[in-house]
């Protein structure tokens, strides 16, 4: 079999293809890496290292060749590659930021060794490290200070972001499988924009240990794959207690995603948001959500109208919250420990700013400000707590629509990829494209992206389903059967 | 409500951010209209409402978690210290603080 056939396959057939011995993880982690190579002018990976990565595939190999089975390490030699976000022992970790170029963390993140080849782990050869907006603070990836990345479908769009590399990496096919973030819709949103699938889980569901703090409240690891299928299987392995190394980490066993994948979804109550169908939602999307809504009705399930009527406060309350938990975290970069420091200064409060001044980046820097501010003497109760306050009226809106539906959905973003360098000069903007995003992260809930077919310019649209808390078995298993009636997952960019 | 420039360097030397004269103006435009935004958020009526810090609180009663009081990682001062800008015999190296 050619080795290009193996690009097309999903996570689970690779993983049976291995342990058939049809392919070697050696063979499969070169092709993967030769792709990476020859298609780097995406700007998808800002580390690579082929030593290490075949001394993964290698060690994969051998235990593959000792027969090792699925039941301890399910997707043995099947590669992978991470979000800089995530630290990892074996690559730099540098969170799309100068601050941190080169840092070599001591240890790997939680979820990086549960997906990894160290025992214990899913047995995952990992690829390289992959571009994302400094920190994750943005929705283009063009705040990296690696370079932008490019949408595979039209190089002049970006691909989205936070974890534009992570989309870009599975579109382009130079991996079968990645992890990305979601913060505010870090996850869905280049999902959508690039045309794959990906899921953020109930918050709490998968370890923060090891992940780049940017909001602590809102933070949440996810697998991004070109199929509800592929996610399913990574989000298995990704997710479980980490009680001693996470102090949010949720006290739920881990599960098996992809048991219900292929449940019937007949009589299931689909939610419409009616705010997320509003003047602001763009025609060309409009139809491509309709078109994926009514295919979800041949398949038995109903839609009914919802509200979510502080859905446009959502943009003001995350960008109270996040910048506040984001200026306390960052708090740790100041020259001292590890990362950047500044080389000329008189003292140690001089240090501080020069060395931030020179390693934070022009958003990051933004959102600091803005969180010292809503958090400083004064503006706290205006600014923060109020922002609390709705951010609880936001979550029990949530479950009041529950009350009326089983799972919601809707557009991901207002409108399909944008150029490169439309709205980086226009902070604000960027943050009112995240509209749908939002509200699911504020209130913690899962919330996926699918793809729904295509808008204007020929770009890809994103199915947003969220689910109430632990419900991600059944937005897989509503993405699948979505998967299985149409092929739109399966297109691929020219 | 708008923020003057005396508002962003005071908020800069809260953050420990130095910012040139350019990117203290740029800096003002942005961040107050950013606060255009905030302000449909400052007129609702939130009386009565329980701040929501966290949302594990929607889900289970969110308690301090606590590790036992035991010795569980290996000493790794040195892989710790790998990636700090300045270190000797095993201590960080700041500008003295004290003269």
């Amino acid at each position: 079999m050619a080795a290009s056939a193996f690009e097309q396959m999903g996570v689970g057939e690779l993983a049976q293809r291995l342990r058939a011995r049809e392919v070697s993880a050696v063979e499969l982690a070169q092709h993967f890496l030769s792709r990476c190579e020859a298609q780097a002018s995406l700007g998808a990976f800002v580390a690579l290292d082929a030593e290490v990565t075949l001394a993964q595939a290698r060690a994969a190999d051998a235990r593959l060749a000792a027969g090792e089975g699925a039941d301890t390490a399910p997707l043995l030699g099947v590669p992978i590659a991470h979000k800089d976000i995530f630290v990892t022992r074996d690559f730099a970790s540098t969170a799309g930021s100068k601050m941190l170029q080169g840092y070599r963390s001591p240890f790997d993140a939680t979820v990086v060794a549960r997906l990894g080849v160290q025992p214990g782990g899913a047995g995952m050869v990992t690829l390289g490290k992959l571009n994302c907006d400094e920190f994750a603070m943005g929705s283009s990836n063009e705040n990296s200070a690696y370079g932008v990345a490019r949408n595979p479908w039209d190089t002049t769009r970006i691909p989205g972001g936070s974890s534009g590399g992570s989309a870009v990496a599975v579109a382009a096919r130079l991996a079968p499988a990645v992890t990305g973030t979601d913060t505010g819709g870090s996850i869905r949103q280049p999902a959508a924009f690039c045309g794959i699938t990906g899921i953020k889980p109930t918050y709490g569901r998968a370890s923060r240990y090891g992940m780049i703090a940017f909001a602590s409240s809102l933070d949440q690891a996810g697998p991004m794959a070109r199929s509800a299928e592929d996610c399913a299987l990574l989000l298995s392995a990704m997710c479980g207690p980490d009680p001693d190394r996470d102090s949010t980490s949720l006290d739920v066993p881990a599960e098996d995603f992809s048991r219900s994948l292929n449940d019937s979804i007949e009589g299931l109550r689909i939610g419409l948001p009616r705010e997320f169908f509003g003047p602001g939602l763009s025609d060309d999307v409009r139809a491509a959500i309709d078109g994926a809504i009514a295919e979800l009705r041949k398949l038995g399930a109903k839609p009914v109208e919802i509200s979510l009527p502080r859905t446009e406060l959502a943009i003001p309350v995350y960008y109270i919250i996040a910048p506040a938990e984001a200026s306390s975290n960052l708090s740790r970069f100041d020259g001292v420990k590890f990362g950047h420091r500044a080389k000329d200064y008189t003292d140690l409060l001089d240090m501080y700013k020069k060395t931030r001044a020179e390693g934070f980046g022009d958003e990051v820097k933004r959102r600091i400000m803005i969180g010292a501010y809503v958090l400083s003497h004064g503006y706290y109760d205006a600014y923060y707590l109020q922002a609390q306050k709705i951010r609880r009226m936001i979550a029990d809106d949530f479950q009041r629509a529950f009350t009326e539906c089983d799972v919601i959905a809707g557009p991901v973003a207002p409108t399909v990829a944008w150029k490169l360098g439309e709205k980086s000069d226009d902070p604000v903007a960027n943050y009112l494209a995240d509209i749908f995003t939002l509200p699911a992260s504020l209130a913690g809930l899962p919330g996926m992206s699918v793809p729904a077919g295509f808008g204007a310019h020929r770009m890809p649209v994103g199915l947003q389903l969220i689910g109430n808390y632990f419900g991600e078995a059944r937005l897989l298993n509503v993405a699948h059967r979505l998967q299985q009636a149409t092929d739109f997952h399966l297109q691929q960019p020219t | 409500m708008a923020l003057s420039s005396q508002d962003i360097a005071r908020i800069a030397h809260l953050a420990r951010l130095e910012l040139s004269p350019r990117d203290s103006e740029r800096m003002l435009s942005q961040i107050n209209g950013f606060f255009d935004v905030v302000e449909q958020m400052r007129a609702v009526d939130t009386s009565g409402v329980v701040p929501l810090a966290h949302p594990v609180e929607m889900t289970q009663a969110v308690a301090l978690r606590l590790r036992d009081d035991a010795v569980s990682e290996p000493d790794n001062r040195e892989a710790n210290q790998r990636s700090a800008p300045a270190v000797e015999r095993g201590l960080f190296l700041v500008p003295r603080v004290i003269e």
